[in-house]
């Protein structure tokens, strides 16, 4: 590289997106910006953002956190940053760069970032009012402000990755959504048919409108200009206010045409495999602009990456690192409208003589597919529906897995071995695609770098700093070789105990200590006493306290006293925190039986404070959206009419599910009803290390579900069978049989002792299935302990309860007569009777919803302002 | 931050624009629970007072969600430090300083405050 004699030579980097800061970056680490003059001309209107987040912006992530921008770090290199001055004509003879402003700069280097365009096929009236494109913050904000103020139905035109996003946008902005996908399936790129089909069922139930096989033929407009619909290519035609499009993307090398550089066939920058443009030496080209040199375009951010590491690489000419760009991996795992969908590798199975191993579940959405190579190399694969195993088997592709294939993608319970460890793997297997770290720089970042966190190895290596997908699997291997390496994994139950929570308990229970701070002070870690604890421990121990209050000789009443400091938000306000900040109700409605007179309560309650109610999965209802200072007011009609805490927001008893049983159902042997709102009464209120949920069904059909359940009961002619430790959620199990038989008295005795010895050992939050899975012993012990007494504890389990039920009272009767208490209730101390602006709702379906975009613009002013306020405030 | 004798008839103001003023008293404020007060320019403030009785304010906005619910997240200590975790998804942010502990690049707004 030659420089103008005498001067700093010149670094300009056109483009500022995401590759151009990574760029940037690369440059600061090799000390080049010390050296160097860097200008950087970016044409929008903010620095570089994470574009691969956008659509975040609709889940309420501002156009602020988005930023990938410090401008501590540009301000520090003395990068000279042009926002909203984009480059307008390259002189490449006298080597200089012209921007809009008129800045002429002359380079020694000039590197191209310019990114893509998004393609918009050239169909009539593809500019009309109603016509978007899915690519800046600038876009988004466009179709939120359509969609909110014109729009109420929308079509996407393209259903690849991207496609699938804005649909999900749209969706999301209460808009009817349709999708054109000119391709016969859905992501054409990254799935095969059947993952396509499984993605489309998926699709569909959320109720997106799905038109695969044909394409767009015409925008049709009203007489303002407006889009009122679209006309396909099969002649069928959508009615739609809004049209995005989003049917690829093309690079931006108009730039590069304009001043001569040689550009690849179907657009790019030719670059070879410094991506040194072919044409010029002092020109570079990186990211989605760049044709790299295996003839491709890639339009992910890893390659993009690699780019900038490399051309930073030759620019600082270091004899040590050669880099080169040969190519890289197409590697994607995305969550689309709540869809995990991933492929890696030859997904295709495009090689020679390759074999499929599928399994497919089209009712629940799921599809995996593994690419195998004869001699048993793993080449690939796709993953629709469940995507857990993509950070492992993407790192063994291209070796020989030591488990079978089947067992890679059979769902947990049918009869998949143990789960493959990252442990497993080779050191040069890679980790996170996105920064391409392999699993030998994240042992090095521990064993080397003495590193004992995540965070600190994501710090150090930049793993997982991208997409995040990998961040499971690095905290596994961070783990390991942390055992590996000798150091104890501290198995605390937080920074301020080095007890468990079962070490916890005893300690409570045997010394009888009934306050936080004591036990901090007494049997906290050195550091942690006298201090005010952590969000960990403080609820953990309330919980401990909570459940043994009768015995330790502490309040029964969660908000008396200290107690009221250590619950979650939830617990605090005996009511479900909501996104918005408002909360929801959820009055106990014992073994899902309601009488007509308490139903119609409900109602008039919800209609008079205009709360959106729904039915749950838990057999009761849920009234969601009040206001923190409506909540004594609902709970003193609720009370009033009968109802009591249903303990939704507590890790507590949930619900006892019944089917209708014996004195209806023509098949029921028992009396199903009876003892689920028995059961649910006995344990209510019983604070645990999780929640509990249980449901009696009357006969072996089992329509209450009761082996999904902590605790389940299904009635036998002769009496009633216990299973215990089942779970739904995210990985379900089914319950384990406990015993057979058993008379009413005999089935309490037991839940009694069950229940108690859970909350002894358990760790916290640790539900009953993997708490069995885990303790020594597992199904035997736990019988031998609880049916067999094998401890002698069962008296002191039977004894504990017993004390539990004799003082059990309602948290919202005992709230609503105190006024103390009461005052807590309020958005504003200094306002009492003020509500929350932020919280507020839209309509939905003839009810409401939280008015999400309030939350991210309703109170936040302009960027500029907010700086200055904050400065003259912070200290 | 100013250490708190215990009466309750003192007053806990914030400092906005050079001027103090008064949210509420000494005595409503429990410790390691918080409260929000709304500011005359519209944002809010969320106010904890810890153990010790030390006395910290910063921004009510939890930055991650939009939500105004700093003030009813959890307190803490963490290496000797005092800090807040949001309730919505249990970020945590320095009481003195307003940083992100989770994040480098969030940082919330905080306020002076005083009891008079
Ligand atoms: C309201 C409800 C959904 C609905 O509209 O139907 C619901 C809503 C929530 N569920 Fe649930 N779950 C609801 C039934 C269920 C069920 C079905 C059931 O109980 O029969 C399950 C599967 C069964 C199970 O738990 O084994 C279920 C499995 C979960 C899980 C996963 C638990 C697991 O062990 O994997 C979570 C997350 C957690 O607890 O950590 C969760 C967490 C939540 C939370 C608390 C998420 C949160 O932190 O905000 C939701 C808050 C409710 C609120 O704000 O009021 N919810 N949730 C249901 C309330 C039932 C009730 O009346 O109390
Ligand atoms: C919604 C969405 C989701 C995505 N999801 C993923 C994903 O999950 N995984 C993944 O790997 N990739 C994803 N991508 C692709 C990823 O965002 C891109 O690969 C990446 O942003 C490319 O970086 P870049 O710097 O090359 O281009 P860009 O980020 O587009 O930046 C180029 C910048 O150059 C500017 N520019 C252009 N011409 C000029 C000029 N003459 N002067 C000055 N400036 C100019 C542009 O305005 C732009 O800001 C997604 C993209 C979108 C839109
Ligand atoms: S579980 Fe048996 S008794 Fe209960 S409703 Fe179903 S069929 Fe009837
Ligand atoms: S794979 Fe995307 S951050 Fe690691």
């Amino acid at each position: 590289m030659t420089a103008n004699l005498g001067a700093t030579p010149t670094i300009v980097l056109v483009g500022h997106g995401m590759v151009g800061q990574r760029f940037l970056e690369a440059l600061a680490e090799r000390g080049l910006t010390a050296t160097h003059r860097v200008v950087v001309l970016c044409e929008e209107p903010r620095p570089a953002y994470d574009r691969v987040a956008l659509t975040s912006y609709f889940s309420g992530k501002t156009p602020e956190d988005l930023s990938m921008t410090d401008m501590e770090f540009i301000e520090k290199h003395g990068i000279e940053l042009r926002v909203g001055d984009p480059a307008e004509t390259v002189d490449r003879e006298a080597k200089k760069v012209t921007s809009r402003s008129g800045l002429v700069v002359d380079y020694d280097v000039l590197v191209l970032a310019t990114g893509s365009y998004p393609f918009v096929p050239p169909v009539p009236n593809k500019d009309a009012a109603g016509c978007f494109v899915y690519r800046t913050i600038e876009d988004l904000l466009a179709i939120e402000e359509y969609a909110k103020t014109r729009a109420s139905t929308g079509a996407v035109v393209g259903g690849g990755l991207l496609g699938l996003e804005a649909a999900g946008a749209l969706k999301g902005l209460g808009v009817e959504t349709h999708i054109v996908e000119f391709a016969p399936r859905l992501m054409p790129v990254q799935v095969d048919e059947g993952g396509g089909a499984a993605l489309l069922r998926t699709i569909e139930d959320m109720g997106l409108t799905v038109h695969t096989g044909t394409g767009t033929q015409e925008i049709v407009t009203d007489a303002s200009g407006a889009v009122t619909g679209m006309k396909l290519s099969d002649g069928s035609e959508v009615a739609t206010d809004m049209v995005i499009f989003s049917a690829g993307v093309r690079p931006r090398d108009q730039l590069a045409r304009e001043c001569g550089l040689a550009v690849g066939e179907r657009g790019g920058i030719t670059v070879d495999e410094q991506c040194r443009t072919v044409t010029d030496p002092h020109v570079f080209a990186i990211g989605e602009c760049a044709l790299a040199a295996d003839g491709r375009v890639y339009g992910l951010v890893a390659p993009g990456y690699e780019q900038a590491e490399t051309v930073a690489a030759t620019i600082a000419a270091d004899e040590s690192e050669q880099l080169a760009f040969t190519g890289a991996d197409l590697s994607t795992k995305l969550k689309l409208l709540g869809v995990d969908v991933a492929s890696f590798g030859d997904a295709h199975g495009t090689a020679e003589d390759c074999l499929d191993v599928v399994y497919s579940d089209s009712r629940a959405g799921l599809y995996k597919k593994l690419v195998i190579g004869r001699d048993g190399t793993l080449l690939g694969g796709i993953l629709v529906g469940d995507a857990e195993a993509y950070g492992t088997l993407k790192a063994f592709t291209g070796s020989v897995p030591p488990v079978s294939p089947e067992s890679l993608v059979l769902p947990a319970g049918a009869g998949a071995p143990a789960q493959l460890g990252p442990t497993a793997l080779p050191d040069e297997a890679i980790i996170c695609s996105c920064n391409n770290v392999t699993k030998g720089t994240i042992r090095g970042a521990v064993t080397e770098h003495k590193c004992t966190t995540v965070p600190e190895v994501k710090k150090c290596t930049k793993a997982g700093t991208t997409c995040g997908s990998c961040v499971k699997v690095l905290g596994q291997l961070v783990n390991a070789e942390l055992e590996a390496s000798g150091v104890e994994v501290d198995k605390g139950l937080c920074g301020c105990f080095s007890q468990t929570r079962e070490e916890l308990y005893e300690i409570v229970l045997a010394l009888r200590i009934n306050t936080y701070q004591d036990l901090l002070d007494r049997y906290g870690r050195e550091g942690a006493r006298g201090g005010d604890g952590c969000e960990i421990c403080k609820p953990a121990v309330g919980s401990i306290i909570a459940s043994l209050a009768p015995a330790i000789g502490a309040s029964n009443y969660v908000l008396d006293g200290e107690q009221a400091a250590l619950q979650d938000t939830n617990d605090h306000f005996l009511a479900n925190l909501q996104k918005n900040g408002s909360y929801s109700i959820v009055p106990r409605i014992p073994g899902g039986e309601i009488a007509p007179e308490k139903l119609i309560v409900i109602g008039e309650i919800a209609r008079d404070f205009g709360l959106y109610t729904k039915i749950t999965g838990g057999q009761r209802i849920d009234m969601f959206g009040a206001r923190v200072e409506q909540l004594p007011l609902i709970w003193a009609r609720l009370v009033d009419a009968g109802f009591e805490s249903g303990h939704a927001y507590g890790k507590a008893l949930r619900t006892v599910k019944s089917c209708v049983g014996q004195t209806w159902c023509r098949y029921g042997v028992q009396d199903s009803v009876r003892m689920a709102i028995d059961l649910e009464l006995r344990y209510r209120g019983l604070r645990s290390p999780h929640k509990l949920k249980s449901a009696v069904s009357g006969c072996q059909r089992e329509c209450a579900e009761a082996q999904s359940k902590d605790f389940g009961v299904i009635a036998t002619a002769g009496g009633w069978n216990l299973y215990v430790a089942g779970n739904g959620g995210a990985t379900p199990r089914h319950a384990d049989l406990l015993a057979q038989d058993l008379s009413d008295a005999e089935l309490v005795r037991l839940i009694d002792r069950f229940l108690m010895f859970y909350i002894r050992t358990a760790d916290r939050l640790e539900r009953t299935s993997t708490w069995l899975e885990r303790i020594p012993g597992g199904l035997d012990h736990v019988r031998d302990v609880v049916v067999h007494d094998s401890l002698g504890i069962c008296d002191e389990l039977e004894k504990l309860m017993q004390a539990h039920v004799a003082n059990y009272r309602d948290e919202w009767a005992e709230t609503i007569n105190d006024p103390e208490k009461l005052a807590r209730f309020v958005s504003f101390v200094n306002a009492p009777d003020t509500p929350d602006p932020v919280v507020g709702f839209v309509p939905e379906r003839d009810q409401m919803k939280p008015d999400l975009p309030l939350l991210s613009i309703g109170m936040r002013p302009a960027a500029p302002q907010e700086a200055a306020l904050e400065g003259s405030v912070q200290r | 931050m100013t250490l708190a004798p215990e009466t309750t008839d003192l007053k806990i103001q914030l400092q906005l624009d050079g001027d103090w003023l008064t949210v509420c008293d000494l005595s409503t404020l429990f410790p390691g629970r918080g409260v929000a007060a709304l500011l005359p320019n519209g944002r809010q403030a969320a106010v904890f007072r810890d153990r010790t009785g030390t006395l910290y304010a910063i921004d009510n906005r939890d930055p991650f969600t939009g939500a105004a619910v700093l003030s009813r997240g959890l307190t803490g200590t963490h290496q000797g430090r005092p800090f807040v975790a949001s309730p919505l998804l249990k970020q945590r942010f320095d009481l003195e300083s307003g940083r992100c502990l989770d994040d480098e690049a969030v940082r919330v707004a905080t306020y002076e405050i005083q009891v008079s």
